[in-house]
């Protein structure tokens, strides 16, 4: 009898947090289908004026905006973190190890506004002539995201990297296979599922940013997450805002969704 | 060292210089003397801190920082240690659905918690209220505790409950005296975790919070859109100061490794 009741109560408290959480997804559900009052908080009756404003030209361009830098920084993370996470599965030495851990982790724990106030100070420096201009561009903006991303996607592919059997790498290469066709037929293949993980979270999470689009982007560059804030906080349009934050829910959840299915192992 | 692995090495340590440059740059920012960067500088100063550490706002939104995420943590650390119990060990009708519901606060976008929470605090005409605050918090990092702990639950092996119990050790002080100690390195990790993540959350802190229970990253992000000298610089420069020490530190003495699960066939470690 006690043990059975030990599980429920252990939940219990987590219920609480549950409840909690849910209870304020569904207010922002609620207020996304109430009518705003311009001027005031109150709301008026149920309409689906809300999710008619978020597909305005002005709004659908920062919805294609939002696709595209996150279709563009998952293509670019992948291909910059991909070396590292390499390195990092592979170093024999626990001191390098530790080392590209360390460096690789600095950055993950370093905070949104810390790591894009840095890149401010990179990208508008009066130091360095970029062949572009960079800060409050598209292309900074970009440069940003995928700093951001990095560290995530290192550790997620080098996690599958640790998997995969450098013994098979070495079988290849003894049967006369080159390096790249060792990394193409065997290595890539094998890492595919944290390629496939790796590149939906970042996609994901790129795709409600709102740090360094709002610092990087200086109002010039609007993503999902700036519109959902400039609504909310600075027009006092929650129920429109909340269309908005819904949209960005919606699209994270059906790449959580993707992601599950992708991990959940075949019956063989 | 053949040329294609001087290659590999070289692409390796040019990516990780894209990691860790806008770092260096802010700290060699931070002891400029002038609000104007110059090379060479003009020799080094700490008017920059002297600035941030005297800034009202940044000490009022320390101290906002320094209550919330202790509050937090001591909020998330028991609820999430008992979520994690339940779920590793004890029969749960619907595991995967807690377990889903639970973790669930990582992958709902930022806007849409924060904007979620505002609306329900001014629902509840709690919006100036520290509490939600810290309420927010303890949801948000739980995710991290019940992972963290999780992983030091399925290494805890029964038998040695089991004896102390046999011993004549009542379930409390098996509890106290076996469980608790041999979870320590997930708590640990748990504690760091939720420390690192609730001083670091910036976009549902910036939708509940008000001007007077500000934390640090929402006063910084105020600063950095109203102003551009360096003083933001100097305290970047002490928060990555201060993750570097606290990164290094859990390598060390915790392995992060293994929370990370990297420990696979290159150590010749058992995969799990």
């Amino acid at each position: 009898m006690r043990a059975r009741l030990a599980g429920p109560l252990l939940l219990a408290p987590g219920l609480v947090a549950i409840v909690l959480f849910a209870t304020a997804l569904g207010a922002l559900f609620r207020l996304s289908v109430l009518e705003f009052v311009p001027g005031s908080l109150r709301t008026g009756g149920v309409t689906a004026a809300n999710f008619h404003a978020v597909l305005s030209a002005q709004y659908l361009r920062a919805i294609g905006d939002t696709a595209l830098l996150s279709a563009a920084t998952t293509i670019l993370t992948l291909l910059a973190s991909y070396p590292v996470a390499y390195a990092l599965a592979r170093a024999r030495s626990g001191r390098v190890r530790s080392l590209l851990l360390g460096l690789t982790l600095a950055p993950f724990f370093t905070g949104a506004i810390v790591r894009t106030y840095a890149w401010m100070l990179v990208l508008g420096s009066s130091l360095v002539t970029w062949p572009v201009r960079l800060l409050f561009e598209p292309s900074g903006v970009l440069v940003g995201l995928v700093h951001f991303s990095m560290p995530t996607m290192i550790l997620i592919l080098a996690a599958a990297l640790a998997h995969v059997d450098p013994a098979l790498e070495r079988a290849a290469a003894s049967l006369g296979a080159r390096p790249a066709r060792v990394f193409a037929r065997v290595t890539l293949p094998l890492s595919m599922p944290g390629v496939v993980s790796g590149s939906l979270i970042v996609f994901a999470w790129t795709f409600s940013a709102f740090a360094t689009p709002e610092l990087l982007g200086g109002g010039r560059v609007k993503m999902i997450a700036n519109v959902v804030k400039d609504l909310a906080l600075d027009s006092f349009n929650w129920p429109g805002s909340a269309a908005f934050a819904i949209v960005a829910l919606a699209v994270t959840l059906a790449l959580v969704a993707g992601l599950g299915r992708v991990l959940t192992p075949r019956a063989s | 060292m053949t040329a294609a692995r001087a290659t590999g090495v070289a692409v390796v340590v040019l990516l990780l210089a894209f990691l860790t440059v806008p770092s260096l740059v802010v700290i060699v920012v931070s002891f400029n003397p002038t609000a104007i960067m110059a090379v060479p500088p003009h020799g080094l100063s700490l008017r920059w801190y002297e600035n941030a550490l005297t800034y009202p706002q940044f000490q009022r939104a320390a101290v906002n920082s320094l209550i919330v995420t202790a509050a937090a943590t001591l909020l998330a650390l028991p609820i999430g240690t008992a979520a994690a119990l339940a779920l590793v060990r004890h029969r749960v009708a619907a595991r995967a659905v807690w377990a889903a519901a639970l973790l669930s606060p990582v992958v709902v976008p930022g806007v849409a918690a924060g904007l979620g929470f505002l609306i329900l605090a001014a629902g509840l005409g709690l919006l100036a209220s520290r509490g939600v605050l810290i309420a927010v918090h303890a949801i948000l990092v739980l995710p991290f505790v019940i992972r963290s702990v999780s992983v030091s639950v399925a290494n805890l092996d029964p038998a040695l409950e089991r004896a102390a119990a046999s011993l004549g050790a009542r379930p409390s002080r098996v509890f106290r005296r076996v469980t608790l100690p041999l979870l320590r390195p997930g708590l640990a990790a748990a504690a760091l975790f939720a420390v690192i993540v609730s001083v670091n959350e910036f976009v549902v802190s910036l939708f509940v919070s008000t001007r007077v229970t500000e934390i640090l990253p929402v006063a910084m992000f105020t600063y950095v859109v109203n102003y551009t000298d360096p003083t933001m610089a100097a305290l970047s420069t002490l928060f990555i100061a201060a993750t570097f020490v606290a990164v290094f530190a859990a390598e060390r003495w915790l392995g992060l490794g293994g929370v990370f699960g990297l420990e696979g066939h290159a150590r010749g470690g058992p995969s799990r």
